[in-house]
Formats: structure tokens, sequence, C-alpha cells
């Protein structure tokens, strides 16, 4: 992924430009606009955070890469992520060293944003400011050229939104990238106490850093204990190790001597405050406790109700088209081996990757508006308080909320937290709540084995136990990720204090929200979707493999040509429900029967479990193959349930009660058994540790509690 | 007084930033330095955290190390 490990591809050998800034800065607008929204995305090498990749063609110059380097308020960095930050600028740790480094500064912020750009100028990068949002600031926006000369290096004012400047910036960076020449540039001087630090800290840096005194400075003010940092050799550690009051002092140094520049040189620039009525009469009504909470509830009840509503359409035609496909294919190459795998194989797994895209769509777009309207910023404020009780991110509301359509958009909408511990935490237990594929399932159980009473006359008590499987499903996730953060090394909660910015409310751009939510659709049918694609072939083969049984009780195909032909349908059913029940997955089914079997099931449930891999409503088809059903009575499972009350024990009691139902409820609530989920874990982590961990501590947990309640049940007398 | 203690949409001139390190240099460099003119904005519903206004820009800490920050009215 890295250009490391590619150095034959062409871009290498390019000029870098590197695009910085703080968060909200309009430096994705910027980006897109630069390079023609044409962005290869990847990771940066060793960590999960997106790095995106651009084109852009400079006059006089020709082409040049642009890396947009995710938003940060400063290059000292506590952990991994922040560190991206300077190694991207400086080219450390595996990274292309930049030859223009386009720093965005808001102009209706120009003071705080320019706290960057000092850092930068004092390692001596190649730098160059654009002045975003100047429309916004209009008399509060400084003069570039005047900036430009009190800081020391070039800026220019850019509206990216409407192209204005862009041209300038572009001659700009052209001009910086033919003038290699790179000059550390000061505004505060350290004192005599802090120059001695320095000099003993630059002796001690990596060979392979610049031994610079911004590098000696950035080591004192990042490097301490219990920090997140990568790749700090432990003679830089041992030289930096100094008492907490100390390191006060020279962060009061250097930050304050920023500060002292800034508001002295360039404060008296901007000529007004900028203009925030809007923000600051929208703020009054959306974040006041009471009217604020219930704009919120609202709106979290719209987006739900979008992902539901607005995607089941869609999700039933493309269900529908593949179906029609898979058919087609199948009249045309009837009994084909070659027509079973591409239909029920390849095509319902390519199938199943595209019924996740109308959620993942309207998903992202949803939070591509909320993120640049400046509401989601607003959402982490207003739920902080009740998410942080469960030691979760209060952006991580959003993600747990759209679990209940599908853990797969779910898991990917954690991005919106920059923490890889917030996030990895919220991926573990998103998977609890109870998703729209569990349904089907609970619908089955609780309709055949629940009497459909009324509680007092009153209450459906099948009604009741649904509402009472998604009140538990919730409960499992938020006590999960209190235990988990509890008691796992590297989900423990480090207290990190919450520092968030408002930003101003302003229109989103529709271009970037949809370029975003195309990036995000196609890495996931590039990355998940192959991974998901594969498994569904395999769990074909497990279900569908050996064609014949390999212990057939009768000859199905002279039967089945004996008998009058209105009575083959059933006998071809009965003929599948045999070769099911002795196919791979059958056999899997019958090896996993000591296992399960504490729990109630027997091994046809065993079957209808490896089914639901694929995804869990395919539970109830697998079912209705195991139990010789039509296809049409298994997708209505009217019959289905029929059967499943019938079904006895050898012993001739009924194998299916209500409490062997509760148990398989509460074993398909806990248990991560979704292939996708899993495979968009492995994704969006990196690594195949956490969808494997995910796995196995949900299987673990249901296990564990259906085992507690059969038994339980069983000892009293259900 | 400690900035939690400031009267919602009432100004302030911050006095002294203690805390956590980390934190500490966080805020700061996001100019919460002494000398800034801050505002309280919002309270979150359940009290926690609070909205400040300063320099322009609108930043969420929470109460516990809002505390820490010093503040003259």
């Amino acid at each position: 992924m890295s250009e490391r490990s590619n150095p034959a591809k062409p871009e290498s050998s390019r000029l870098l430009v590197a695009l910085a800034g703080n968060p909200n800065t309009g430096k994705t607008t910027l980006f897109n606009v630069l390079t023609g929204s044409r962005a290869r995305v990847g990771n940066y090498p060793g960590i999960t955070v997106e790095r995106r990749m651009g084109e852009a063609n400079l006059e006089g110059v020709g082409p040049v890469d642009v890396i947009d380097i995710p938003g940060t308020y400063s290059l000292v960095a506590r952990t991994g992520e922040e560190q991206i930050a300077i190694n991207a600028m400086l080219g450390l740790g595996g990274q292309r060293r930049p030859d223009a480094v386009v720093i965005c500064a808001d102009a209706t912020q120009f003071v705080r944003s320019s706290h960057l750009v000092l850092q930068a100028l004092e390692f001596g990068l190649p730098v160059l400011v654009a002045l975003t949002m100047t429309d916004e600031a209009k008399e509060a926006a400084p003069d570039p050229v005047e900036m430009g000369r009190r800081l020391g290096c070039e800026v220019v004012a850019v509206v990216a939104a409407q192209g204005r400047g862009v041209a300038e910036l572009n001659a700009a960076i052209a001009r910086r990238l033919r003038m290699p020449e790179r000059h550390e540039i000061w505004h505060w001087q350290p004192t005599a106490w802090l120059r001695k630090l320095l000099d003993e800290t630059r002796a001690a840096l990596p060979v392979q850093w610049p031994s610079c005194d911004a590098m000696a400075l950035w080591a004192l003010m990042s490097v301490e204990t219990g920090d997140e940092l990568h790749g700090i050799p432990a003679a830089l550690r041992q030289a930096v190790h100094l008492p907490s009051e100390v390191r006060k002092h020279i962060d009061d140094e250097a930050i304050l001597g920023r500060y002292s520049f800034m508001d002295a040189k360039l404060a008296p620039l901007g000529r007004h405050e900028p203009d925030q009525r809007l923000t600051e009469r929208v703020d009054r009504i959306l974040l006041n406790p009471w009217l604020g909470l219930l704009i919120f509830l609202l709106l979290m009840f719209a987006l739900f109700e979008g992902l539901f509503a607005g995607a089941d359409p869609l999700i039933h035609l493309i269900e529908r088209v593949f179906a029609a496909a898979g058919d087609g294919i199948k009249r045309a190459l009837p009994g084909s081996i070659l027509a079973h795998f591409l239909a029920d194989g390849l095509l319902s797994g390519v199938g199943a990757v595209a019924m996740f895209l109308p959620q993942i769509l309207l998903l992202f777009f949803f939070l591509g508006l909320l993120e640049d309207s400046g509401y989601l910023a607003r959402v982490a404020f207003l739920m902080d308080r009740p998410m942080r009780a469960m030691h979760l991110h209060g952006r991580a509301f959003i993600p747990m909320l759209a679990g209940f359509a599908c853990a797969v958009p779910a898991i990917m909408a954690t991005r919106t937290m920059e923490r890889r511990r917030d996030r990895v935490l919220a991926m573990m237990v998103i998977p609890l709540t109870t998703c729209s594929a569990r349904l089907p399932v609970y619908t089955l159980i609780i309709g055949s084995l629940f009497p459909a009473r009324r509680l007092g006359g009153v209450l459906p008590a099948q009604g009741l136990l649904v509402v009472f499987m998604y009140a538990f499903g919730m409960a499992t996730a938020l006590l999960a990720a209190l235990i988990l953060s509890r008691t796992l090394p590297p989900l423990r909660s480090r207290r990190l204090p919450l520092v968030l910015e408002l930003p101003p409310y302003r229109r989103p751009r529709l271009r970037d929200v949809l370029g975003m939510v195309w990036d995000r659709s196609r890495r996931f049918v590039t990355d998940a979707g192959t991974l998901i694609v594969i498994c569904s072939v395999v769990l074909w083969g497990l279900l569908d493999f050996p064609r014949e049984p390999a212990r057939p009780s009768r000859d199905w195909k002279a039967s089945v040509a004996q008998v009058d032909p209105s009575a083959r349908p059933a006998l071809e059913r009965a003929a599948e429900a045999e070769r099911m029940q002795q196919s791979y997955a059958g056999r899997l089914g019958r090896l996993m029967e000591p296992v399960i079997a504490p729990l109630g099931f027997d091994w046809k449930i065993g079957i209808g479990l490896v089914g639901a891999f694929a995804a869990r409503e395919v539970f109830v088809a697998t079912m209705g193959v195991v139990y010789g059903l039509e296809p049409d009575a298994a997708q209505t499972s009217l019959t289905l349930r029929e059967k499943l009350r019938q079904e006895k024990r050898p012993d001739g009691t009924p194998l299916y009660t209500p409490l062997v139902g509760l148990s398989l409820l509460l074993f398909f609530a806990l248990a991560c058994q979704c292939t996708s989920t899993l495979a968009v874990v492995r994704r969006e982590t990196g690594t195949l540790r956490w969808p494997l961990f995910l796995f196995a501590y949900t299987s673990a947990l249901a296990w564990l509690v259906s085992f507690a309640v059969y038994q339980t049940g069983r000892g009293l007398g259900l | 007084m400690s900035l939690p203690d400031l009267p919602l949409r009432k100004s302030a001139v911050v006095e002294a930033v203690g805390g956590d390190r980390a934190f500490r240099r966080r805020i700061m460099e996001m100019g919460l330095v002494p000398g800034t003119k801050v505002r309280l904005v919002a309270v979150a519903p359940m009290g926690d955290p609070l909205t400040l206004e300063l320099r322009s820009s609108r930043l969420s800490i929470r109460k516990k190390e809002a505390a820490q920050v010093r503040v003259r009215v």
C-alpha cells in the first residue's frame, strides 16, 4: 500500500505536495479542487488511517502528487494517529518527504490556524499558506500579502468551492517547488534554559530524523511515559524523561511564545470580528438542554427510519434482480454444476455485497451532511456524558444506532472517531445490537414456539418478546463496552480528556459529500466485498456438496421417476432435504451436536447455524430446506413453523419447546456469526486479530448464556 | 473563579491553565492561553460537557478539566 512497497510506480519520482491544516478549514474541498477529486485512497503505513493521494497538474512543473494529511491542530503528538501529521510533513516513518507543504488556514480563525504554520516554519519546511473561507470571514480576513510578509512565507487567499484563487495557489505552489532552499524561521526565542535542553535533546535524536531544534522541541513536548507513539528509540525516551513541572514549563514557553507573536503581529490584521451570529443563533436552539435534545432525537429517528425505509425498496430490487439472473443462468445451463456454482454460489455472494450498498450509501450520505454542516460535532457534545458512562466515545452513538439496521455500514461509520481505541471498542460491541437480519429469525422462532397469547388480555406476548430482544441487544452492547474497556488492555480507556471543536455551521458541499460516499462504497466493494464473496462461495460449497447423498435412504431418482407427476415435487424436496442433511454442512452440524446439545439444539439447528454464517436470515431458508419444504413456504415460514412444532426428539417429546426457542433467540442475539461483519471488521482494523476476537468472544458469550438459560430452565422443569 | 462557575453566556479572561499535561498542552495550542477572552456558550443536557467560545471558535471540554482553568470576570 505504501509507495515503498512499490518503488516502480512512476509517481514516486514525481514531486510531492502535502496538504495540511486544522480540521474544518476546507482542506478536503481544496484537495478535491486541486486534484479534480480523483483520489487514490489507501492507508498510512502501519496504521489504519485513511491516506488520500491525488494528482495535480501545475503549470511549468507538470504533474505532481498531492497528499491530504488528516486535519490536525498541532505537530506535537500523543498517539499514533496524531503522529501521522509530523511523519507526513517531514517524510518520516516510511513516508515520502514532501517538496512543498500547503497549510490551510481558516480566515475566520487565522490566528489559531497560524499555530500549525509557525510549527512548520520552525522545522524549515517549504511552507505555503492557503487562506480559506475568506468569503465567510469578509472584513475579518487578513490581507494575505501582509500576513505572508509577517509569517515569512507566501499566503494565498482561496475560496475553493467557487474556484477563486485556485490558479494563484497553483502558481504559488509551482514557485515554491522551484525554490528548493529551506530556512528555519522562529518567531519566538527560547530562553537560555530551554536552549540548553534543546541542545541536549538534539544529540539524542535518531540519525534518520532531522537534527534541528524544532525536532528536539517536538520530542520534548510529545514523548512521555504512557504515550502511544511509534518508533521512539529508548535512548530518546531516556533523554527527555523529565519531571512533569519541567515539561509544563517547556509547553508554556513554546506555546505562549508563539501566541504572543500571533497576538501581537497577526491578530491586528483582522479588522473585524468574524460574523458568527448564525452559529450563535443555531447553537442556542440545537445545544439547548431540552429543545436541542428533542431535535437531536427527532433527527436520529429520521436517520434511522430513512436507513430502514429508504434502503428497503432498493434492497428488494437488488434481491429480485440477482434472483432473476440466477434463474436465467440455471435455465440456460440446466442441471450443470457450473450453473449451480454461478447462480447459488458466486452470484448470491455478489448479490449479498450489492444488498449492503443501499444502506452504506444512505448512511454515509447522512453522515457526510451531518459532518460537513457541523452538526456531527454537536452530536458528540450532546452524547458525551451518557456514552462516557460506558467508556464509549460520544461519536459512537450514530454507528451504534445504525447497528440496528445493519452492522456492516455501522462498523464502517466508526471512521468518524479519530482514535483507534475508540473505533475498535465500538466495532467490538456494534454487532450485539439487533440488526435487521436477525428479525426474520426472531419472527420464525417466536412465531412457532411461543403462544400468541395476550398478557393480561392486552399486551401481545410475542410482540413483547421481540421488544425484549431489542432491549437485550442494546443492553448487552453497552455492558460489553463497559466490560471490554475495563479488561482488555488494547481497549482499556486511557482516559483522554475531551477536546472537541464545534465548527461554525456551514452549508455542506454536495460534491464533497458524494465524493466521500463514492470512496467508501468503492472501498467496501473492493476490499470487504471480495472477502464476503469468497465466504459465500465456501458456505455454498459446504451446504451443496456432495451433490448426491453418500448413503441415500432410497434410490431417489428411481422413486421420483416412478411416482405420479403431482407427487414429484414433494419427493424431490425430500431428496433435497436428505442431501442437505448429508452435506458437509450437515456433517458439520452433526459434529457440532455434542457442543450445542447442552443448549438444547440438535444437529439440524447446527446446519441452520452454519447457513446463518452467510447472513443470519439464511437460517430461515436453510431450515426450510433441511425440513424439505417448498422454498416459498420457507419464506413465509408458515409451514416451517408447523414443522418445527411437530419435530420430536427420539424419546417422543417435542424438540422445539419455548425453552429451546429462548435459548436459540439468545444465541442469535449474542453470537456474531455473520461473515460480512467479520470481513468488514478485518478491513477496518487491518488485522485478523480483531475479527477473530469478536467472533470468539461473542460465540463464547452466546454459548454460556444459552447454556445457563437452557439448563436452568430444564432444572426448573420447563 | 474556575470556568464551570462562569454563568452561561458570560465572558471572562483566562488567568491560568492547569491540569493533565497533554490536555493542557492541547487546549493551549488551540488558543486557550492566559489573557484570552472566553465565554461559556452551552452546557450539555446532563450538565457536562461545556462549550466555550474563544478566538471566534467553539470548543467543548468536560467540567472536570474546565475546573482546572482559572478565569477573571
